[in-house]
Parts: C-alpha cells; structure tokens; sequence
C-alpha cells in the first residue's frame, strides 16, 4: 500500500496525520509537505492515487530527514559528546538528564524504574 | 537562552591572548586558567588548557569537536563516588 520512507501509512487515516507515523515527521512538516506537493490534507491514504504517493515519496527524499538516518544522526550527535568528555557527555553515560534537571527526586524517565535501596525503612503508617 | 549573535561568542581575552602568543612561536605549553565560561575557539585546538574546576587544574586537551564548546564543560566540580556500599554502612553505625 503506501509506503514512504520503509513506513506503511495507516489506510484509513487522513493524510496529514499518516505521514507523521514516519520518524521525522510531525504534523508541522506533514502539513508543509502536503503544502509543496500540492496534495489535500483531508484525503485518507487509500484515496491516494499512485502519483501522490510517487510525489510526496519524492518531496521527502529530497527535503527532510527521517528515519534510519535522522536515526544515525542523533546518535552520532549523542556519541560526539560522549567522545569529547564534556558535562553533556558524562551525563548521557550515566543515563541521567543532560539539562540541569533535579534528580533528587524525579528524573524518571531517563534512569528507568526505581530500584530498592538494601536496607531502607518504609515511614511507618500512623 | 542563547547568547545574543551581535556580541559574538565570549572568549576570554587573556587566554585567546596567549594562545595566540603561543601559535605564532610554534609552542605548546600548558595554560592555566579560571575562566571556565569562556567559548572554546578554534584556536585552541590541539593546545592544553588546564581549567581550574574549583580545586585543582584539570588538563583539557582541545579537540577539533570540542570549539563551540565552553571550557569548563570540561572539568567537572562535582565528584559523586555513588551512594550505599560497605564505606556507607559503617559511617552509618557509628
């Protein structure tokens, strides 16, 4: 079906909103893209014909960055700084916030599930 | 907020001074300094700065990927040796 950049769209989907299952894409640069291929945001993707499909897989190729190699370009930027030893660096290695967020309490997305501490008390119910 | 682009980026003058001192000689000597704010040039590159981290010089060998940077990105002045383990334990019971 409608296959773009090695992502299979949603069929019944509008449009501006499939394309932002490819990495890369939000609804800003699927909109800009609809934009310069001249395409109906509002058309689902299976009432796209094989020339729209054909257009906007061009459009994209030619002017934005998505998937594998946007991939490959933040984690070469990740690693540039890991390499060169810098704060940002030493923070992405030890997998805590790189921007000066607290981590006294909180950070949770970046240091994954709490672990237990061995011997800690839980407070004591009232 | 980034800094504003008019003023260009801040690299202490004293240091670019004697970097530039020291690339015109030819010469390669350590540089000490405190000024951990100041923007790595390309200048730098290839020389050794020992930037003070609050205690002691930490020597930073400037790399082509390290200009755009700031100096004291370089020398951190927090030392964690981590929490728990045996040390802890006894310091607890005390």
């Amino acid at each position: 079906m409608a296959r773009i950049a090695g992502v299979d769209l949603p069929r019944s989907k509008r449009i501006e909103v499939a394309l932002t299952y490819v990495y890369g894409l939000g609804r800003t640069r699927a909109r800009r893209i609809l934009e310069a291929t001249g395409i109906d945001p509002n058309l689902r993707t299976h009432e796209l014909s094989d020339e729209d499909a054909s257009l906007l897989r061009r459009e994209i190729e030619q002017n934005h960055k998505v998937e594998g190699a946007l991939r490959t370009e933040v984690s070469m930027n990740i690693k540039r700084l890991m390499d060169i030893g810098c704060y940002r660096g030493l923070r992405h290695r030890r997998g805590l916030p790189v921007r000066g967020q607290r981590t006294h309490t909180n950070a949770r997305t970046k240091k994954g599930p709490r672990r237990a501490i061995a011997g800690k008390k839980k407070a004591p119910k009232k | 907020m980034p800094r504003s682009v008019k003023k260009g980026p801040f690299i202490d003058e004293k240091l670019l001074r004697k970097v530039e001192m020291m690339n015109a000689r030819n010469e390669r000597t350590v540089i000490r300094t405190w000024a951990r704010a100041s923007t790595i040039s390309p200048e730098f590159v290839g020389h050794t700065i020992a930037v003070h981290n609050g205690n002691k010089f930490i020597p930073v060998f400037v790399s082509e990927n390290m200009v755009g940077h700031k100096l004291g990105e370089f020398a951190p002045t927090r030392l964690f040796r981590g929490h728990g383990g045996k040390l802890a334990d006894k310091r607890s019971r005390i």
